[in-house]
């Protein structure tokens, strides 16, 4: 609470003990009268001086002026007819509660979702001359300075580990509850936290380019795109108003008219005043105007708990409409990590074969050789490694422990002469011949995330109508992955240009609906923006894929997905029921009201009573709906699926 | 050109407010209130002066909501 929240909470509850206090004082008359106008000036006093700067700024519309209208037309009501103020007072007391409450419920929210967000560092460490530590600015670090982090310190910036060894805590930036290890030459990202090791870092990026800076921007900025439920309730809020107030004038105005000049009865003109004054009460748009955003901000907020960044709130609402899902094949269903999946020998044994493969590929730094030394493990066994040749296109050459040793492709293969044979194993084949025999051949392929069917599952469990993977790999292993998953369409083969044009026909289709295309943001930066949402997985550290995607996937989980479609769908859910609920209260209470069955103490709840409702609604979307799903994950996870 | 002001506001409505304000000032081009985050995000129209325009911008939106502030 702040101090003007103070402040108004003792103005509420002196007045509301007050009212008691008149309630038993034996009174009556004028005197009656000017002890009511004490509570009255003491709770209302701020909204009359509102009232006045909207007279002299000519707004008509004014919240403040209509409900000291509202409020002193009650109180005048009272004196001509039967003395009862607490009316008038309940209304201006009430109001007060609603907007502190307001007040109080939305600071809540910010604090509690930038606690979420809790990733901002304070300060950076650097180790002076003498070994002392001193506290710097984190803007003021330069990129490639050493800085220190102790054991429950926050990285402060990105950079790459240049001494020590820890265990990071990484759930402020990706949801994930597992420590991730950092070593020597580790890169790590600003915002994890050090759990038990004591870091020397040199820094890769300046602090306003580190990632805990960027996601922070990124999270404030979100609220300020959008969503169409955001706009519909600006643009009603513009005439509700309005249409109120005329509603009102017309209703104090038009049936004592009727009744006199048509009708030839008695006027009744405190009836209808008194019926026009309760529609003034219900003309404040509040509840609607502040849920709205609310809901939104929270679901935001919720979402980024879980490792799910979303941009605006118009890709909110637009993911929990989503009906065909996207997926690009490598690094976002599969891991985009060559491994060996099988090792088939003519001659030697699998681990002789490997052993060779791995030392001829010794020097290389492709992919592939890094996956053979990988496979292998003891490279540092002292075997003879000489001569090696690189032959483009083919493969490398060299000489191991006397012998010449060929790992390549079947065209190195054919030119040296070697009897090679195919072989159905999915991947890409790796042969190996020795003094020009061929000895066998080894499969490397991709590996399938852990959670990537069970990502699928989840999402069409949870009302998915087409998932569709894209991929430039041959058609063979693009099938097989997509069989594997239970993926529903596969275009393989397919250029980064062809990705796009592969898009753009979905989106043409009717039974496409919207559509989420989910990439690692590395090379489909197009088709993450030309899809209705796009999704970039991997963004640990991926810059490209920051700026290009809509909602980002901090760890590279898959699964997230649906749980990001969920908050989504609760959101959106929340918002629809705030929406409906207010309105709907509101319009029944104005019917009710000027058929005379509501009086201003039904009023003051359509107004008051349903802000605070929505409002505690509103917070709801903060918290994840749970779901079978989440816990299916910790079974999935240690089980590599090896297809492709 | 684009900039983000800090802006101090206590109601939804009055934000949105502000925002039609922030709008209609000569030489803003758009305009965008956040309230949750309580920013102002504004776009100059071009070889505007940014200081005078974000005055206007200030007293414009003092004028449909008296208890606001815009941190220029």
């Amino acid at each position: 609470m702040n101090a003007k929240q103070k402040k108004n909470l003792i103005r509420i509850i002196i007045t509301a003990v007050l009212m008691l206090v008149l309630a038993y004082m034996p009174l009556s008359g004028w005197p009656r009268f000017f002890a009511y106008l004490v509570p009255y000036f003491l709770v209302g006093y701020d909204i009359l001086y509102k009232a006045g700067k909207g007279i002299k700024n000519r707004r008509t519309f004014d919240e403040s002026l209509l409900m000291a209208i509202a409020t002193l037309g009650a109180m005048a009501l009272a004196v001509y007819e039967d003395g009862d103020y607490t009316e008038a007072i309940a209304v201006m007391l009430f109001y007060q509660v609603g907007e502190w409450f307001q007040a109080y419920a939305v600071g809540r929210s910010r604090r509690d979702i930038s606690a979420l967000m809790d990733i901002r560092p304070d300060y950076a460490n650097i180790e002076q001359e003498d070994g002392t530590l001193t506290q710097v600015d984190p803007d003021e670090v330069e990129i490639g300075s050493v800085i220190v982090v102790k054991p429950g310190e926050k990285i402060p910036l990105d950079g790459v580990v240049e001494e020590g060894t820890s265990s990071l805590n990484t759930v402020a930036l990706t949801g994930e509850a597992l420590p991730r290890d950092a070593k020597e030459g580790d890169e790590v990202l600003s915002g994890c936290i050090n759990i038990n090791g004591l870091l020397k870092i040199r820094t890769t990026k300046e602090f306003d380019e580190s990632t805990a800076s960027k996601i922070l921007e990124m999270v404030e900025e979100a609220s300020s795109r959008k969503s169409k439920s955001e706009n519909f309730i600006a643009r009603f809020a513009r005439v509700y108003t309005p249409i109120v107030v005329y509603a009102a004038l017309a209703l104090a105005v038009l049936p004592p008219l009727v009744r006199i000049l048509g009708m030839g009865l008695a006027p009744e003109w405190g009836t209808w005043i008194y019926r026009a004054l309760t529609f003034l009460v219900i003309s404040c748009p509040c509840a609607l105007v502040v849920s709205v955003p609310l809901s939104f901000f929270a679901g935001i907020g919720g979402a980024s708990r879980q490792g799910v960044l979303v941009k605006g709130s118009n890709y909110l609402e637009a993911l929990s409409e989503v009906k065909t899902v996207v997926f690009d094949k490598t690094g976002t269903l599969t891991k985009g990590i060559f491994a060996v999946s099988a090792i088939h020998t003519d001659k030697l044994n699998e681990q002789q074969l490997l052993h060779l493969a791995a030392h001829v590929e010794r020097y290389s730094t492709h992919p592939i050789a890094e996956s053979l030394r990988n496979a292998f493990g003891h490279e540092a066994d002292g075997c003879s490694v000489e001569s090696v040749e690189e032959i483009a296109g083919h493969g490398v050459r060299a000489q191991v422990n006397g012998k010449t040793v060929c790992v390549g492709n079947a065209k190195m293969m054919e030119s040296i002469g070697a009897n090679w044979h195919e072989c159905d194993a999915m991947g890409t084949m790796i042969h190996v011949a020795v003094d020009g025999e061929y000895a066998g051949h080894i499969v490397i392929s991709d590996v399938v995330k852990e959670n990537a069917a069970a990502a699928i599952k989840a999402l069409k469990k949870a009302g998915i109508k087409q998932t569709v993977m894209l991929t430039g790999d041959s058609a063979r292993i693009a099938d097989r992955v997509a069989a594997s998953l239970q993926l529903d369409t596969v275009y393989s083969q397919l250029l980064p240009q062809d990705k796009v044009a592969k898009v753009e026909e979905l989106l043409q289709q009717p039974a496409t609906g919207k559509l989420a295309f989910v990439g690692d943001g590395i090379n489909d930066a197009p088709v993450l923006s030309r899809a209705d949402v796009g999704i970039a997985m991997g963004a640990m550290g991926s810059d490209a894929a920051i700026e290009a995607a809509d909602i980002v996937l901090m760890d590279d989980d898959p699964l997230k997905i649906s749980v990001a479609r969920r908050i989504a769908r609760k959101t959106l859910r929340i918002v629809k029921q705030n929406i409906y609920f207010s309105i709907g209260i509101k319009v029944l209470v104005l019917l009710l009201g000027a058929l005379g069955f509501a009086n201003m103490w039904a009023a003051i709840f359509a107004d008051v009573g349903v802000m605070v409702l929505a409002v505690l609604n509103a917070v709801r979307a903060m918290f994840v709906p749970q779901c079978a799903d989440i816990k299916e994950r910790t079974v999935q996870v240690g089980s590599d699926v090896t297809v492709a | 050109m684009k900039k983000t002001y800090k802006i101090d506001v206590d109601c939804a409505n009055c934000a949105n407010l502000m925002e039609e304000a922030a709008k209609n000032t000569p030489g803003v081009k758009d305009a965008a209130v956040n309230f949750m985050a309580l920013k102002m995000k504004v776009e100059f129209e071009d070889g505007q002066d940014v200081k005078t325009v974000m005055e206007n911008v200030r007293q414009n939106c003092k004028r449909v909501e008296d208890d606001c502030e815009v941190f220029i």
